[in-house]
């Protein structure tokens, strides 16, 4: 009797693992079937005069755009991908110093009450400053470099990393603790093995919030006089009137998020394994 | 008759633990053999989970000691493991992981580990699910994990916290023979607690019973059938009226 109960259960978790493949494949499908409705109805829209062409540009013009700019410098001065290297340069140095900072603090903040005592009033302190009004002293402190630049990309998303890391690991579940602690795991111990697992999920939550925080900061550390960059290309833009290079650089803004994000959560299916609620 | 000649494997004696005025357990004095299943039932309330939490140094009595093999009990010298009443396989690790846990915990060699994991998944029959996520899976799987994990680190002691409190009577009489049996195939010694008295009596070689707060030992009394056990027998039914008499507080 158990032994046919616990064959079927082998069975059943295959054909489960199976029907979960063929629902992500058609999940996926679905993604890209949205994309091509949005530009499909925004080119519909230019294309039957619905919208002024001079102030939106059809989809296709801007696809050129983003194609001719590869190889043209005008009319801000580089190509395409000196400005997405410069951006990238800014944005991943400042959100990778936030990560690197923040969840460890976060983390030992939740965990240690005496941490939590001497850092939380810091840290509540510089919390609600935003991000852009460090750009006066920043350039005061270190001119208007990639260092300025990504500094005020760090403020902007050494916040969230911080405050999931504290929230996750504290909301760590007290059983799994007891376990740990009656199998006679050491407080550090604990902590490694317990703690940060247990907080992951919220990390994770933390870091994707942080890399939208940086990416959308991006163009204004970009207007710290930069030379390079996609939100300096986008200033360029607006001061020439030339939409379809502004939508170019928000369209390219957007896609670098979206692959940036596709990574990040690749990075996550890997390390938070068994802790997402996945459908039925 | 032969088995009250096993060693004592532990011994409390005066166990106290008071929080604040609310005095919870009061002189609790009691041995436990070598290999014995002992279940300790007692009125809803009645601070058996303090008392699990006690043995476990999860809290601190406020006097007496538990000794284990003559030396006062601490998890980090001594072998424990500790079945909580709440579903408490760690999510984030396969099937195989969760039992590997405490073994990882207590520096046990690689080999061994892998030897006495993949003994316990044969035993268990979680062979076939060794590298999925609790989730992934049922409560009751779940619970057959917990369940494989403690009895993995052949413990010196094994407490279990009304494990199957929220099952439904069929898994709950299908865990509870798996519990007996992996009782019987590793020779571990079990403390078992439950306010279910038919569980107790269908379990134990011997049953606590604890009296309303503040906590004593009642009476210590010897279920003397051999197992597997048949609830409708007249001798089991007996053995459960009078601990349910025992227990009466209203």
């Amino acid at each position: 009797m158990a032994g046919a109960d616990l064959k079927l259960l082998g069975t059943d978790y295959q054909i489960w693992k199976k029907k979960q493949r063929r629902e992500a494949g058609q999940y996926y499908l679905l993604c890209l079937v949205g994309i091509f409705c949005f530009f499909a109805i925004w080119q519909i829209a230019v294309t039957a005069g619905l919208a002024n062409e001079r102030l939106l540009p059809s989809p296709l013009q801007v696809f050129e755009t983003i194609i001719e700019k590869f190889y043209q410098k005008e009319p801000d001065g580089n190509t395409m991908l000196v400005n997405i290297c410069a951006s990238l340069q800014v944005a991943l140095s400042g959100f990778l110093l936030a990560v690197v900072i923040g969840i460890p603090l976060g983390l030992v903040m939740g965990w240690f009450r005496l941490a939590e005592a001497f850092f939380r009033p810091i840290f509540e302190l510089v919390r609600p400053v935003p991000p852009i009004a460090w750009i006066p002293l920043v350039v005061v402190w270190f001119g208007i470099g990639l260092q300025a630049k990504a500094l005020i990309i760090f403020f902007s998303a050494f916040v969230p990393c911080v405050i999931n890391s504290y929230t996750g690991i504290q909301l760590t579940n007290r059983t799994y603790i007891n376990v740990a602690r009656t199998f006679g795991a050491s407080e550090t111990e604990i902590f490694r093995k317990v703690g940060i697992p247990s907080s992951l999920p919220m990390v994770f939550a933390g870091v994707r919030v942080a890399l939208g925080n940086s990416w959308s900061t991006l163009v204004a550390a970009e207007m710290l006089a930069a030379t390079a960059g996609l939100g300096y290309m986008i200033q360029q833009g607006r001061t020439l009137a030339r939409p379809d290079l502004v939508i170019a650089g928000m369209v390219v803004i957007g896609a670098i998020g979206a692959v940036l994000s596709g990574i990040l959560s690749y990075i996550e299916k890997r390390l938070i394994k068994g802790q997402k609620n996945e459908s039925n | 008759m032969e088995r009250d000649n096993r060693e004592v494997k532990v011994r409390t004696e005066n166990l106290t633990k008071q929080f604040g005025d609310l005095l919870v357990l009061d002189n609790i004095s009691f041995d436990v053999k070598k290999n014995e299943f002992l279940c300790v039932v007692g009125p809803t309330g009645c601070g058996k989970t303090t008392f699990l939490n006690c043995l476990t140094k999860i809290y601190t009595p406020s006097k007496g000691e538990i000794y284990i093999d003559g030396e006062p009990a601490d998890p980090k010298r001594h072998n424990i493991s500790f079945v909580f009443q709440e579903p408490s396989a760690f999510p984030w690790l396969t099937v195989r992981e969760n039992l590997e846990f405490g073994l990882g915990v207590k520096k046990v060699d690689k080999k061994e580990i892998k030897s006495r994991v993949d003994k316990i998944l044969d035993l268990m029959g979680l062979k076939d699910v060794e590298n999925a996520y609790p989730r992934e899976l049922s409560v009751s799987v779940e619970q057959r994990i917990i369940i494989g994990r403690s009895f993995v680190m052949q413990p010196d002691l094994l407490l279990m916290d009304e494990p199957y409190g929220q099952m439904d009577i069929k898994m709950r009489f299908y865990l509870e023979d798996e519990v007996i049996r992996l009782w019987k195939e590793l020779g571990s010694t079990v403390i078992f607690i439950t306010h279910n008295i038919e569980e107790a009596v269908y379990l134990a070689e011997r049953v606590l019973i604890l009296t309303n707060k503040p906590t004593t030992v009642k009476e210590s009394l010897k279920i003397d059938l051999p197992h597997p056990r048949n609830i409708a027998d007249p001798k089991f039914i007996q053995y459960r009226n009078y601990i349910t008499e025992a227990i009466k507080w209203w």
